[in-house]
């Protein structure tokens, strides 16, 4: 586009470096989980694995990651088949309160999460669900929600309405139509709006601060409370951990949204 | 149609509208209505500090972002596709790292015992470590580390609707590369600016995880004073009108960027 010049070179190091300052703290982690030393070094005086093994072999940890993954997969179950059922309903419908729903259902990415997490609080707390698994899980299925809405909104745009039409002409009911002529067609844009919601779960902190306790910690509220107090190297081991598995995750997402396109 | 939407609606309504309205309520109500609770929020010292330092502290971060997001999207868009996407691959999937995870690597490089004063001592640049963490300094590294993903893309998003034909017209016709850049192209990437520019800052008003863990307790940010007046205080309604303060500044902002552009394209980029 433009003829290489001074400009060229310096958007060519800026744009390396921002590059670097984005992805090196995310990387660091690895290092620095399998390291020998009690405290923060770097580089790390010898290589062990001391970190992973206590955090495999400590209760509290392993029973506040059992929760995690407990309610991320509830969060899914739950929340994909809302969100699909929301995001087909949207775009086939013409009513015009739809816009003002699929602007309710963003709500989620709108408000700041610290007065989601606050609001919810003192919801929980009227109806008993404050320290429960099932309000665990509701609030991260809504927290999730809005993920399965985009992501299937924006499968749907690409798929002809008009071939449903066809198989219903043929007799198929609706039900059967969307299950048979629809859903395959949108079926990559469902699993990366379900990862996503598992991704969102795995990730949800601040909510679970405030609503979460007893047995039904979750990883993270785990692991702020640890950073707060002290730097213990074992959430270097269990950052290394989560960092591969939403990599994994993520790749798995968006090859899948590729194949779409 | 309504009953296939109705299952994803309660869940909100219960979840997000049910306890924001119950915010609101309880913010004006207490054994009567009262504006009390506004009175200190506008009034008291605490509340004025924390709200002006959350707004400095959003706008130096939404100004970093961009100064540091365009070069990226710039050269993203301006690359083949194989070059384009390994850029973006590099913004997405810090994007998908849990946060605390990215505040316990800040952590690491950049206290006093970390990785860049160990280097820095090691290089003999500096002889005592440099304060980097537990202020606002920390506190602003990271956040702009978390939120820049939401500029690039929008921004992205923008430049690749800028026809190539335009900056070639501008090119035959004698203007040199930079000032086609910015007579040509930087206005007409403007939507993209404002949508990334606005979702840095409005997410940035709400921030609170990194602050509570790099600010060190000195960079106390609105959502952390909410979570103060429930936690340690019992200020449930002083807690309330806080976040009322907060949600009308996010909502003011999105209505100020509304008249200029499409919500659906500031919201859409996620």
């Amino acid at each position: 586009m433009m003829r290489a010049s001074t400009a060229r070179i310096v958007l060519y190091v800026v744009s390396a470096l921002v590059l670097v300052y984005l992805i090196l703290p995310v990387l660091i982690i690895v290092p620095i989980s399998f390291s020998s030393a009690r405290f923060l070094t770097f580089p790390p005086p010898s290589f062990s694995l001391r970190w992973y093994q206590l955090y495999f072999s400590n209760p509290a940890w392993m029973q506040a990651t059992r929760v995690t993954l407990t309610v991320a997969l509830l969060t899914v179950a739950i929340a994909t088949p809302f969100g699909v059922a929301a995001a087909y309903a949207i775009s086939q419908s013409k009513l015009r309160i739809m816009r003002l729903i699929h602007m309710t259902l963003l709500l989620p990415l709108v408000v700041p999460i610290i007065i989601t997490a606050v609001g919810i609080f003192f919801v929980y707390a009227k109806v008993g669900l404050v320290a429960t698994m099932p309000g665990l899980v509701l609030a991260n299925v809504m927290l999730g929600l809005p993920y399965v809405v985009i992501s299937v909104l924006a499968g749907l745009q690409s798929f002809d309405p008009a071939q449903e039409m066809v198989a219903r002409s043929l007799g198929m009911n609706r039900l059967r139509s969307f299950f048979a002529v629809t859903l395959p067609q949108i079926k990559s844009s469902v699993v990366a709006g379900g990862i996503f919601a598992f991704i969102s779960a795995m990730d949800e902190t601040i909510v679970a601060l405030f609503i979460s306790g007893g047995q039904y910690q979750p990883l993270t509220k785990r692991m702020f409370t640890a950073l707060r107090d002290e730097i213990d190297p074992t959430i270097a081991a269990i950052s290394a951990l989560m960092t591969a598995g939403s990599f994994l995750l993520v790749l798995l997402a968006t090859t899948r949204q590729g194949k779409k396109t | 149609m309504l009953a296939l939407v109705s299952p994803a609606l309660l869940v909100i309504l219960a979840l997000i509208v049910l306890p924001v309205g119950w915010l609101a309520w309880q913010s004006v109500y207490h054994d009567g209505f009262t504006l009390e609770n506004y009175r200190r929020v506008f009034t008291e010292d605490v509340y004025w500090r924390s709200f002006a330092l959350t707004f400095e502290i959003s706008l130096a971060v939404t100004v970093i972002a961009l100064l540091l997001g365009y070069p990226v999207a710039y050269l993203a868009n301006s690359l083949p596709k194989g070059w384009s996407i390994l850029i973006l691959s590099l913004v997405v999937l810090p994007f998908w790292t849990s946060v605390l995870v990215r505040a316990y690597a800040w952590l690491a490089l950049l206290q006093r015992t970390g990785v860049i004063n160990q280097f820095l001592r090691y290089l003999d640049v500096i002889s005592e470590p440099l304060a980097l963490v537990h202020n606002t300094f920390g506190t602003v590294v990271a956040t702009v580390h978390i939120l820049l993903p939401f500029m690039v893309l929008p921004l992205y998003a923008a430049m690749q609707k800028i026809p190539n034909d335009l900056m070639q017209a501008g090119a035959s016709l004698g203007a040199s590369p930079s000032l086609t850049f910015f007579r040509v192209f930087l206005p007409l990437s403007l939507p993209g600016v404002l949508a990334g520019c606005t979702m840095v800052f409005v997410l940035c008003l709400g921030f609170y995880i990194t602050p509570e863990l790099l600010g060190g307790g000195r960079t106390v940010m609105v959502s952390m004073l909410v979570s103060r007046n429930v936690e340690l205080y019992n200020q449930f309604g002083a807690a309330s009108a806080v976040a009322v303060v907060l949600l009308a500044s996010v909502l003011a902002t999105f209505f100020v960027v509304s008249r200029f552009i499409s919500l659906d394209r500031v919201l859409g980029q996620k």
